[in-house]
Protein backbone atom coordinates (compact mmCIF):
# COMPACT_ATOMS: atom_id res chain seq x y z
CA UNK A 1 0.00 0.00 0.00
CA UNK A 2 1.33 3.51 -1.07
CA UNK A 3 -0.23 6.42 0.77
CA UNK A 4 -1.26 9.29 -1.77
CA UNK A 5 0.88 11.89 -2.83
CA UNK A 6 1.31 14.81 -0.46
CA UNK A 7 4.05 18.36 -0.14
CA UNK A 8 6.30 17.31 2.12
CA UNK A 9 7.77 20.43 5.04
CA UNK A 10 10.31 19.48 7.64
CA UNK A 11 10.81 22.67 9.84
CA UNK A 12 13.16 23.39 11.76
CA UNK A 13 11.37 24.97 14.85
CA UNK A 14 7.96 25.39 16.78
CA UNK A 15 7.30 28.53 15.53
CA UNK A 16 8.35 27.43 11.49
CA UNK A 17 6.02 24.89 12.34
CA UNK A 18 3.16 26.73 13.60
CA UNK A 19 3.34 28.70 10.16
CA UNK A 20 3.79 26.20 7.40
CA UNK A 21 0.32 24.78 8.86
CA UNK A 22 -1.44 28.24 8.72
CA UNK A 23 -0.02 28.64 5.07
CA UNK A 24 -1.68 25.25 4.61
CA UNK A 25 -4.44 24.56 6.30
CA UNK A 26 -5.02 20.71 4.76
CA UNK A 27 -1.87 19.69 6.48
CA UNK A 28 -1.21 17.07 8.90
CA UNK A 29 1.21 17.00 11.38
CA UNK A 30 3.53 14.05 11.24
CA UNK A 31 5.81 13.13 14.24
CA UNK A 32 6.92 9.32 14.80
CA UNK A 33 3.92 8.71 11.93
CA UNK A 34 2.54 5.51 13.68
CA UNK A 35 -1.11 6.39 13.77
CA UNK A 36 -0.65 9.36 10.05
CA UNK A 37 1.14 6.64 8.04
CA UNK A 38 -0.80 3.77 8.67
CA UNK A 39 -4.26 6.09 7.85
CA UNK A 40 -2.29 7.35 4.61
CA UNK A 41 -1.61 4.39 3.22
CA UNK A 42 -5.38 3.02 3.98
CA UNK A 43 -6.55 6.00 1.74
CA UNK A 44 -8.54 7.37 5.36
CA UNK A 45 -6.41 10.38 5.43
CA UNK A 46 -5.00 12.21 2.04
CA UNK A 47 -3.82 15.49 3.29
CA UNK A 48 -2.34 18.00 0.68
CA UNK A 49 0.88 18.48 2.74
CA UNK A 50 2.82 16.41 5.68
CA UNK A 51 4.31 19.07 8.19
CA UNK A 52 7.39 16.09 9.65
CA UNK A 53 7.72 18.08 13.27
CA UNK A 54 9.70 14.65 14.53
CA UNK A 55 13.14 16.32 14.38
CA UNK A 56 12.28 19.79 16.32
CA UNK A 57 14.60 19.74 19.46
CA UNK A 58 12.34 21.68 21.44
CA UNK A 59 9.85 18.75 21.27
CA UNK A 60 12.11 15.75 22.08
CA UNK A 61 12.85 14.32 25.55
CA UNK A 62 11.26 14.15 29.36
CA UNK A 63 12.46 17.33 31.96
CA UNK A 64 11.63 16.79 35.77
CA UNK A 65 11.29 19.72 37.64
CA UNK A 66 12.37 20.13 41.01
CA UNK A 67 8.80 20.30 41.80
CA UNK A 68 8.30 16.69 40.85
CA UNK A 69 6.29 17.48 37.44
CA UNK A 70 7.36 16.19 33.99
CA UNK A 71 7.40 17.95 31.20
CA UNK A 72 7.57 15.79 28.31
CA UNK A 73 8.04 17.11 24.50
CA UNK A 74 4.80 15.80 22.49
CA UNK A 75 7.89 14.06 20.47
CA UNK A 76 9.02 11.66 23.01
CA UNK A 77 8.99 8.51 22.11
CA UNK A 78 6.80 5.45 24.09
CA UNK A 79 9.65 3.36 24.36
CA UNK A 80 11.87 6.42 25.76
CA UNK A 81 9.11 7.16 28.67
CA UNK A 82 8.75 3.51 29.67
CA UNK A 83 11.85 3.45 30.27
CA UNK A 84 12.46 6.80 31.64
CA UNK A 85 13.41 6.56 35.73
CA UNK A 86 12.48 10.04 36.19
CA UNK A 87 8.50 8.56 34.78
CA UNK A 88 9.11 5.67 36.71
CA UNK A 89 9.39 7.55 39.89
CA UNK A 90 7.40 10.21 39.34
CA UNK A 91 4.55 8.68 37.39
CA UNK A 92 4.93 4.85 36.67
CA UNK A 93 1.42 4.97 35.79
CA UNK A 94 2.46 6.84 32.24
CA UNK A 95 5.83 4.42 31.70
CA UNK A 96 3.73 1.27 32.62
CA UNK A 97 1.37 2.47 30.56
CA UNK A 98 3.69 3.67 27.39
CA UNK A 99 5.22 -0.21 28.05
CA UNK A 100 1.85 -2.08 26.82
CA UNK A 101 1.11 0.23 23.86
CA UNK A 102 2.02 -2.04 20.34
CA UNK A 103 5.12 -3.71 20.97
CA UNK A 104 8.56 -3.15 20.60
CA UNK A 105 9.09 -1.69 17.35
CA UNK A 106 6.01 0.44 17.52
CA UNK A 107 6.99 1.96 20.30
CA UNK A 108 10.31 3.00 19.27
CA UNK A 109 8.37 5.16 16.70
CA UNK A 110 5.58 6.33 18.33
CA UNK A 111 5.20 9.40 20.16
CA UNK A 112 3.38 10.74 23.04
CA UNK A 113 2.08 13.77 21.31
CA UNK A 114 1.15 11.87 18.15
CA UNK A 115 -0.73 9.39 20.32
CA UNK A 116 -2.53 12.23 22.07
CA UNK A 117 -3.53 14.38 19.45
CA UNK A 118 -4.66 11.14 17.08
CA UNK A 119 -7.25 10.69 20.29
CA UNK A 120 -7.82 6.97 19.38
CA UNK A 121 -10.47 5.89 21.79
CA UNK A 122 -8.66 2.31 22.10
CA UNK A 123 -5.34 4.00 22.73
CA UNK A 124 -3.33 3.51 26.10
CA UNK A 125 -2.59 6.94 26.67
CA UNK A 126 -5.91 9.29 26.91
CA UNK A 127 -7.45 7.81 29.77
CA UNK A 128 -3.92 8.02 31.47
CA UNK A 129 -3.19 11.20 31.33
CA UNK A 130 -6.74 12.29 32.32
CA UNK A 131 -6.01 9.94 35.67
CA UNK A 132 -3.13 12.22 36.04
CA UNK A 133 -4.31 15.70 35.69
CA UNK A 134 -1.70 16.54 33.04
CA UNK A 135 -1.59 19.94 31.05
CA UNK A 136 -1.25 20.02 27.65
CA UNK A 137 0.46 22.96 25.97
CA UNK A 138 -0.65 23.61 22.27
CA UNK A 139 1.30 26.18 20.40
CA UNK A 140 -0.47 28.18 17.56
CA UNK A 141 -1.11 31.59 16.01
CA UNK A 142 -1.70 33.19 18.77
CA UNK A 143 0.63 32.22 21.10
CA UNK A 144 0.69 28.87 23.65
CA UNK A 145 -2.15 27.92 26.09
CA UNK A 146 -2.27 25.12 28.34
CA UNK A 147 -4.93 22.62 28.43
CA UNK A 148 -6.55 20.08 31.05
CA UNK A 149 -6.21 16.70 29.88
CA UNK A 150 -9.56 16.37 30.95
CA UNK A 151 -11.24 19.12 28.37
CA UNK A 152 -8.47 17.29 25.63
CA UNK A 153 -10.37 15.15 24.02
CA UNK A 154 -13.91 15.80 23.09
CA UNK A 155 -15.04 13.06 20.46
CA UNK A 156 -13.72 10.11 18.48
CA UNK A 157 -10.51 11.07 17.34
CA UNK A 158 -11.32 14.81 18.07
CA UNK A 159 -9.29 17.01 20.06
CA UNK A 160 -9.79 20.70 21.27
CA UNK A 161 -6.90 21.37 18.98
CA UNK A 162 -7.83 24.84 16.77
CA UNK A 163 -6.55 24.09 13.51
CA UNK A 164 -3.42 25.61 13.32
CA UNK A 165 -2.20 24.32 16.59
CA UNK A 166 0.18 21.83 17.35
CA UNK A 167 0.82 20.00 20.72
CA UNK A 168 3.84 20.74 22.15
CA UNK A 169 4.83 19.16 26.04
CA UNK A 170 2.35 17.78 28.28
CA UNK A 171 3.00 18.63 32.10
CA UNK A 172 2.70 15.72 35.03
CA UNK A 173 2.25 16.68 38.10
CA UNK A 174 4.00 14.00 40.26
CA UNK A 175 2.43 11.13 42.35
CA UNK A 176 2.35 11.98 45.91
CA UNK A 177 4.03 9.75 48.76
CA UNK A 178 1.58 7.09 49.89
CA UNK A 179 -0.02 6.89 46.27
CA UNK A 180 -0.07 3.77 44.23
CA UNK A 181 -1.47 3.67 40.51
CA UNK A 182 -1.81 1.04 38.07
CA UNK A 183 -2.97 0.77 34.25
CA UNK A 184 -4.36 -2.71 32.80
CA UNK A 185 -5.72 -3.64 29.68
CA UNK A 186 -8.31 -6.14 27.90
CA UNK A 187 -6.33 -5.89 24.62
CA UNK A 188 -8.44 -7.02 21.27
CA UNK A 189 -5.75 -10.37 20.68
CA UNK A 190 -4.66 -8.80 17.05
CA UNK A 191 -4.42 -5.44 17.07
CA UNK A 192 -3.06 -4.96 20.73
CA UNK A 193 -5.37 -1.90 20.95
CA UNK A 194 -7.60 -1.93 24.33
CA UNK A 195 -10.84 -2.71 24.53
CA UNK A 196 -10.87 -1.15 27.51
CA UNK A 197 -8.15 -0.31 29.32
CA UNK A 198 -8.51 1.07 32.84
CA UNK A 199 -5.65 3.73 34.72
CA UNK A 200 -6.31 3.97 38.69
CA UNK A 201 -4.68 5.62 41.44
CA UNK A 202 -5.06 5.48 45.05
CA UNK A 203 -3.59 7.92 47.83
CA UNK A 204 -3.28 6.57 51.12
CA UNK A 205 -4.16 8.59 54.57
CA UNK A 206 -1.62 8.14 57.68
CA UNK A 207 -4.24 5.50 58.96
CA UNK A 208 -4.64 3.81 55.76
CA UNK A 209 -7.41 5.24 54.76
CA UNK A 210 -8.24 6.42 51.19
CA UNK A 211 -7.45 10.14 50.70
CA UNK A 212 -7.86 10.20 47.35
CA UNK A 213 -8.39 8.26 43.94
CA UNK A 214 -8.93 8.48 40.45
CA UNK A 215 -10.50 5.95 37.92
CA UNK A 216 -10.52 6.20 34.37
CA UNK A 217 -11.05 4.45 31.56
CA UNK A 218 -9.96 4.03 27.33
CA UNK A 219 -11.81 1.98 25.01
CA UNK A 220 -15.35 2.28 26.36
CA UNK A 221 -16.61 5.35 25.05
CA UNK A 222 -15.91 7.72 22.45
CA UNK A 223 -13.38 9.51 24.54
CA UNK A 224 -11.76 8.77 27.87
CA UNK A 225 -14.14 7.89 30.94
CA UNK A 226 -13.48 9.63 34.47
CA UNK A 227 -15.27 7.23 37.19
CA UNK A 228 -15.31 10.34 39.74
CA UNK A 229 -18.37 8.94 41.19
CA UNK A 230 -16.36 5.81 41.97
CA UNK A 231 -13.22 7.24 43.03
CA UNK A 232 -15.90 9.71 45.59
CA UNK A 233 -17.38 6.86 46.93
CA UNK A 234 -13.92 5.45 47.95
CA UNK A 235 -12.50 8.41 49.79
CA UNK A 236 -12.69 7.51 53.75
CA UNK A 237 -13.03 4.06 53.02
CA UNK A 238 -10.73 1.55 54.33
CA UNK A 239 -10.05 0.37 50.79
CA UNK A 240 -10.97 -3.18 51.33
CA UNK A 241 -11.57 -5.54 48.83
CA UNK A 242 -15.20 -4.80 49.49
CA UNK A 243 -14.97 -1.28 49.62
CA UNK A 244 -13.89 -1.83 46.13
CA UNK A 245 -16.21 -3.74 44.80
CA UNK A 246 -19.22 -2.31 46.25
CA UNK A 247 -17.74 1.17 44.86
CA UNK A 248 -17.67 0.35 41.47
CA UNK A 249 -20.81 -1.90 41.64
CA UNK A 250 -22.49 1.10 42.77
CA UNK A 251 -21.01 4.11 40.63
CA UNK A 252 -19.06 3.05 37.43
CA UNK A 253 -21.67 4.52 34.95
CA UNK A 254 -20.01 4.31 31.27
CA UNK A 255 -21.57 7.44 28.99
CA UNK A 256 -22.57 6.46 25.44
CA UNK A 257 -21.05 3.07 25.68
CA UNK A 258 -19.23 2.12 22.13
CA UNK A 259 -20.10 -1.52 20.48
CA UNK A 260 -18.33 -2.63 17.88
CA UNK A 261 -17.72 -6.49 16.10
CA UNK A 262 -15.18 -7.04 18.20
CA UNK A 263 -17.09 -6.50 21.47
CA UNK A 264 -21.09 -4.85 22.33
CA UNK A 265 -21.23 -1.85 24.79
CA UNK A 266 -22.75 -4.03 27.52
CA UNK A 267 -19.57 -6.71 27.29
CA UNK A 268 -17.15 -3.83 27.00
CA UNK A 269 -18.87 -2.15 30.62
CA UNK A 270 -18.64 -5.57 32.32
CA UNK A 271 -14.98 -5.22 31.12
CA UNK A 272 -14.51 -1.96 33.10
CA UNK A 273 -16.30 -3.29 36.29
CA UNK A 274 -13.55 -6.10 36.49
CA UNK A 275 -10.50 -3.93 35.05
CA UNK A 276 -11.87 -0.65 37.22
CA UNK A 277 -12.14 -3.12 40.64
CA UNK A 278 -8.69 -5.27 40.07
CA UNK A 279 -6.84 -1.86 39.11
CA UNK A 280 -7.68 0.06 42.00
CA UNK A 281 -6.94 -3.07 44.08
CA UNK A 282 -3.22 -3.21 42.65
CA UNK A 283 -2.75 0.40 43.10
CA UNK A 284 -3.56 0.04 46.52
CA UNK A 285 -1.51 -2.92 47.30
CA UNK A 286 1.32 -0.11 45.73
CA UNK A 287 0.49 2.27 47.96
CA UNK A 288 0.61 0.55 51.05
CA UNK A 289 4.09 -0.70 49.35
CA UNK B 1 8.85 16.71 -6.41
CA UNK B 2 11.53 14.73 -5.13
CA UNK B 3 13.00 15.36 -2.00
CA UNK B 4 16.98 14.63 -1.44
CA UNK B 5 17.94 11.99 1.51
CA UNK B 6 21.33 10.69 2.83
CA UNK B 7 21.56 7.50 4.91
CA UNK B 8 23.86 4.71 5.43
CA UNK B 9 22.48 1.56 4.37
CA UNK B 10 24.49 -1.61 5.87
CA UNK B 11 27.54 0.92 6.25
CA UNK B 12 27.59 2.17 2.79
CA UNK B 13 26.11 5.96 2.04
CA UNK B 14 23.46 6.41 0.19
CA UNK B 15 22.40 9.47 -1.70
CA UNK B 16 18.99 9.77 -3.53
CA UNK B 17 16.32 11.78 -4.30
CA UNK B 18 12.75 10.35 -3.63
CA UNK B 19 9.14 11.08 -3.35
CA UNK B 20 7.92 11.94 0.12
CA UNK B 21 5.34 9.31 -0.26
CA UNK B 22 7.93 6.80 -0.87
CA UNK B 23 8.25 4.16 2.20
CA UNK B 24 11.53 2.78 3.96
CA UNK B 25 10.80 -0.86 2.99
CA UNK B 26 9.76 -0.04 -0.54
CA UNK B 27 13.26 2.48 -0.79
CA UNK B 28 15.37 -0.38 0.41
CA UNK B 29 13.66 -3.45 -1.52
CA UNK B 30 13.00 -1.15 -5.06
CA UNK B 31 15.30 1.88 -5.29
CA UNK B 32 18.25 -0.23 -3.95
CA UNK B 33 17.00 -4.10 -4.64
CA UNK B 34 18.03 -5.18 -1.19
CA UNK B 35 14.65 -7.60 -1.06
CA UNK B 36 15.92 -9.30 2.28
CA UNK B 37 13.47 -7.17 4.08
CA UNK B 38 10.02 -8.65 3.17
CA UNK B 39 6.72 -6.90 2.70
CA UNK B 40 4.04 -9.08 4.83
CA UNK B 41 0.89 -7.65 6.48
CA UNK B 42 1.78 -4.03 5.06
CA UNK B 43 -0.10 -2.38 8.39
CA UNK B 44 2.33 -2.42 11.03
CA UNK B 45 1.69 -5.63 12.78
CA UNK B 46 3.23 -8.29 11.00
CA UNK B 47 6.82 -7.09 11.76
CA UNK B 48 8.11 -9.23 8.41
CA UNK B 49 9.76 -5.69 7.42
CA UNK B 50 11.88 -5.00 10.42
CA UNK B 51 15.01 -3.78 10.07
CA UNK B 52 17.28 -1.32 12.60
CA UNK B 53 17.14 2.21 12.37
CA UNK B 54 20.16 3.87 14.18
CA UNK B 55 20.30 0.27 16.55
CA UNK B 56 16.76 0.15 17.12
CA UNK B 57 14.30 -1.93 15.20
CA UNK B 58 11.26 -0.59 13.25
CA UNK B 59 8.86 -1.58 11.27
CA UNK B 60 10.31 0.01 7.75
CA UNK B 61 6.19 -0.38 6.18
CA UNK B 62 5.29 2.28 8.69
CA UNK B 63 8.50 4.66 7.83
CA UNK B 64 9.06 6.86 5.21
CA UNK B 65 12.10 6.77 3.25
CA UNK B 66 12.22 10.94 4.19
CA UNK B 67 12.02 10.18 7.93
CA UNK B 68 15.20 8.01 7.29
CA UNK B 69 16.79 10.90 6.07
CA UNK B 70 20.20 10.98 8.10
CA UNK B 71 20.03 7.60 9.91
CA UNK B 72 22.14 4.35 9.85
CA UNK B 73 19.97 1.10 8.46
CA UNK B 74 20.65 -2.19 9.07
CA UNK B 75 18.90 -5.02 7.28
CA UNK B 76 19.35 -8.74 6.60
CA UNK B 77 21.80 -8.43 4.19
CA UNK B 78 23.85 -5.90 6.30
CA UNK B 79 24.67 -8.57 9.56
CA UNK B 80 27.28 -10.90 8.39
CA UNK B 81 30.52 -9.52 8.64
CA UNK B 82 33.33 -10.45 6.65
CA UNK B 83 31.97 -13.59 5.37
CA UNK B 84 30.74 -14.65 9.09
CA UNK B 85 27.20 -14.50 9.96
CA UNK B 86 26.17 -13.02 12.97
CA UNK B 87 25.38 -14.86 15.88
CA UNK B 88 21.62 -14.27 15.62
CA UNK B 89 21.78 -15.95 12.44
CA UNK B 90 23.65 -18.66 13.10
CA UNK B 91 20.99 -19.58 16.17
CA UNK B 92 18.48 -19.59 14.04
CA UNK B 93 20.29 -21.80 11.67
CA UNK B 94 21.05 -24.01 14.89
CA UNK B 95 17.79 -24.31 16.37
CA UNK B 96 16.11 -24.65 12.75
CA UNK B 97 13.98 -21.15 14.19
CA UNK B 98 12.30 -20.96 11.15
CA UNK B 99 9.81 -22.96 8.27
CA UNK B 100 9.20 -21.04 5.53
CA UNK B 101 11.28 -18.36 6.25
CA UNK B 102 9.38 -15.27 5.40
CA UNK B 103 9.72 -13.90 8.88
CA UNK B 104 12.83 -14.65 9.77
CA UNK B 105 15.07 -11.51 8.24
CA UNK B 106 12.68 -9.17 10.71
CA UNK B 107 12.37 -11.54 13.31
CA UNK B 108 16.38 -12.08 13.45
CA UNK B 109 16.73 -7.67 13.69
CA UNK B 110 14.02 -7.55 16.04
CA UNK B 111 16.25 -10.38 18.26
CA UNK B 112 19.65 -8.00 17.27
CA UNK B 113 17.94 -5.50 19.20
CA UNK B 114 16.42 -7.40 22.10
CA UNK B 115 19.73 -8.82 22.90
CA UNK B 116 21.16 -5.01 22.79
CA UNK B 117 18.80 -4.01 25.83
CA UNK B 118 18.26 -7.70 27.69
CA UNK B 119 21.51 -9.68 26.82
CA UNK B 120 20.44 -12.83 28.92
CA UNK B 121 16.52 -12.49 28.35
CA UNK B 122 13.94 -14.92 30.39
CA UNK B 123 11.72 -17.04 27.94
CA UNK B 124 8.94 -14.76 29.18
CA UNK B 125 10.96 -11.81 28.48
CA UNK B 126 11.89 -13.18 24.40
CA UNK B 127 8.22 -13.86 23.84
CA UNK B 128 7.07 -10.14 24.58
CA UNK B 129 10.25 -8.75 23.06
CA UNK B 130 9.35 -10.42 19.90
CA UNK B 131 5.65 -9.78 20.27
CA UNK B 132 5.99 -7.22 16.49
CA UNK B 133 7.24 -10.04 14.77
CA UNK B 134 3.99 -12.89 13.52
CA UNK B 135 5.51 -16.05 12.28
CA UNK B 136 2.96 -18.32 11.11
CA UNK B 137 4.68 -21.58 10.57
CA UNK B 138 6.35 -22.30 13.48
CA UNK B 139 4.67 -21.70 16.63
CA UNK B 140 7.56 -19.62 18.35
CA UNK B 141 9.36 -22.47 19.82
CA UNK B 142 12.31 -23.08 18.16
CA UNK B 143 12.46 -19.25 17.50
CA UNK B 144 12.75 -18.52 21.37
CA UNK B 145 15.26 -21.54 21.73
CA UNK B 146 17.36 -19.46 18.91
CA UNK B 147 17.52 -16.96 21.12
CA UNK B 148 18.82 -18.43 23.99
CA UNK B 149 21.45 -20.00 22.05
CA UNK B 150 22.27 -16.68 20.26
CA UNK B 151 22.78 -14.68 23.86
CA UNK B 152 24.87 -17.63 25.71
CA UNK B 153 27.00 -17.48 22.12
CA UNK B 154 27.10 -13.87 22.64
CA UNK B 155 27.65 -13.29 26.17
CA UNK B 156 31.17 -15.64 25.84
Amino acid sequence: MIPPKFDYHRPTSVQEAVQLLQSSPEAKVLAGGHSLIPLMKLRLAAPAAVIDIGRIPDLRGIQALDSGELRIGACTTHHEIATSQAVQRAAPLLAEAAAQIGDRQVRYRGTIGGNLAHADPASDLPAVVVALNATLQAEGPQGSRSIPAAEFFVDLMTTTLQPGEILTQIRVPALGQGTGSCYLKFEHPASGYALCGAAAIVSLNPDGSCAQARLCFNGVSARPVDAAAVAQALVGSDLSDGAIDAAVEDHLRVPDPVGDIHASASYRQELAKALGKRALKAARDRARG
Amino acid sequence: MGVPIQLEVNGQTVRQEVEPRLLLVHFLRDVLGLTGTKIGCDTSQCGACTVLMDGHAVKSCTVLAVQADGSSITTIEGLAQDGKYHPVQEAFWEAHGLQCGYCTPGMILSVVDLLESHPSPSEAEIREGLEGNLCRCTGYHNIVRAVQIAAEAMGK
